[in-house]
């Protein structure tokens, strides 16, 4: 017990150290996502011919692992074309995550997107254009704070998922938590073989999510002023 | 010389005809009111002036101007539709109130949109948007709806909803306000409030196109009525003629529906 506490400050100090880059992965990775989500749910609503090109690109992110797509984005370039654009330092591997992470969950996102805008009646859209309203401000004024409502819910979710997923990017020694965790059972700042800190990781996830739950939860009741 | 005049409009969707040759003209203040069973396309040609459905042919004028010809392109622009169709309000048979946005906001935005487009707008926003909403509350008082200014429409009733929606169209002050059975989302208790509130602006002179299942009503206020069939106008006359005596059977048919008993 003695030598747990006596790890305990080192590990934590470790493990903070690496959900930082979890948290940074977590956050470029919503506000990259969410907008180009946005764009590739107007893409999948458009022209039969654009619309196909988005589909089938969706279809190929949505249906190959995420930790696959990771490997193929970090190491395609340098171990195929022999540009290794992404250098092999944290900042690189990084790089490399958050651009994964970005197109993986904007694909995810597009699709709850499509149906929030979908699911707006037409008679809003009607509504803008005979008071003489362009596409984008029935868009921006009368129909995103709607879907907004609607899709909170969904989005909520895939946020919370978003928050574990982080952890794929150990695959590519990111070092996030994970790879901080598993650190002390190689042997790290004179801990080896410990097996506990990679499970204490999971608090971290624990109360994250925890938080995110209560400020997302928030956020729908922020909305619940008209229905 | 006619406040509105619609020439030879036809409309199909995809192989039905919906409206054959479609003729009218409207005078400035008159009231016309469209009957005819589902189906028979008076939706469809309410829509065609709001442009909502591009007419396949025909002419639309208003105040004389062609704002409206199926064999000129830059009728169909985007740009030209969004700036003719200002001269119709349109209020929908399931209201379409923006639920987002109060009552008063309601009827702001449509007005306040267009006033960011003026050049005076950064000098002078403060008195541009207090003339919009000193405005907007006057046609919501008009309504009879000052003390509901502040709610959002899930607070209000069908009726009051449908009040909403009528100053919404007013803000813009068209020159032609037209009506998509206005009444017939809400129980009867509520469509006499409606029914009041649009005889008031038919005696205030406003020129009205309403299509309405509502035969006292159209009875009661119309100029003109229209009767409609399969597409084709059946009967076009003052009330006395198409309700009191009417020509066509099919017309005869469908009255006594409504009349009998």
């Amino acid at each position: 017990m003695d030598l747990f506490f006596e790890q305990l400050p080192i590990v934590i100090g470790s493990l903070n150290e690496g959900f930082l880059q979890t948290l940074k992965l977590f956050f470029v990775t919503l506000f990259g996502a969410l907008p180009l989500g946005l764009l590739i749910s107007f893409g999948s609503r458009s022209h039969i011919t654009i619309r196909m090109i988005f589909k089938i690109f969706i279809w190929i992110i949505r249906g190959t692992p995420l930790m696959i797509q990771l490997l193929i984005i970090y190491y395609f370039p340098g171990l195929v074309l022999h540009n290794a654009v992404w250098g092999g330092d944290e900042a690189g591997r990084f790089a490399a995550s958050a651009v994964a992470f970005i197109i993986n969950y904007a694909c995810y996102f597009s699709e709850i997107f499509r149906g929030g805008i979908q699911s707006i009646p037409v008679g809003q859209d009607e509504a803008g254009m005979v008071l003489g309203m362009t596409k984008s401000q029935i868009f921006f004024r009368i129909k995103l704070l709607q879907m907004i409502k609607r899709i909170l819910p969904p989005m909520s979710n895939e946020i919370l998922t978003l928050v574990k997923d982080t952890s794929l990017a150990r695959i590519i020694a990111l070092q996030e938590i994970i790879w901080a965790g598993q650190a002390f059972m190689k042997g790290s700042q004179g801990i080896s073989g410990a097996i506990w800190p990679l499970f204490f990781t999971a608090v971290y996830y624990l109360i994250c999510n925890g938080v995110l739950t209560v400020v997302l939860g928030k956020c729908e009741k922020k909305l619940e002023f008209f229905k | 010389m006619p406040i509105l005049e619609v020439e030879h409009i036809c409309k199909s969707f995809e192989h039905t005809e919906v409206l054959k040759d479609i003729s009218f003209s409207l005078e400035k203040s008159q009231v016309l009111s469209i009957i005819g069973s589902s189906g028979s396309g008076k939706t469809t040609l309410l829509r065609c002036l709001n442009f909502l459905e591009i007419p396949d042919e025909g002419v639309i004028r208003v105040h004389g101007e062609k704002i409206f010809d199926g064999r000129e392109e830059n009728f169909l622009k985007e740009s030209a539709i969004r700036k003719n169709r200002l001269h119709f309000g349109m209020v929908f048979q399931s209201f379409h109130l923006f639920p987002q946005y109060t009552a008063l906001k309601n009827v702001m935005l449509a007005k306040e949109l267009q006033a960011k487009k003026r050049e005076d707008f950064k000098q002078n926003k403060k008195q541009i948007l207090e003339e919009i909403r000193t405005e907007a509350e006057g046609l919501l008082e008009q309504m009879g709806l000052k003390e509901r200014m502040e709610n959002y429409p899930h607070q209000l009733s069908g009726g009051q909803c449908q009040r909403v929606a009528i100053a919404r169209a007013l803000a813009l002050k068209p020159d032609i306000l037209c009506f998509d059975e206005p009444t017939s989302a809400l129980d009867p208790e509520l469509t006499g409030e409606v029914l009041r509130v649009m005889k008031g602006l038919a005696e205030q002179k406003m020129t009205m196109v309403i299509v309405t299942h509502e035969m006292s009503f159209a009875r009661d206020v119309s100029d003109q009525v229209l009767f409609m069939d399969a597409g084709y106008v059946l009967e076009h006359g003052s009330p006395e003629e198409v309700f009191g005596n009417p020509k066509e059977e099919r017309t005869k048919q469908f009255l006594a529906g409504f009349f009998a008993g």
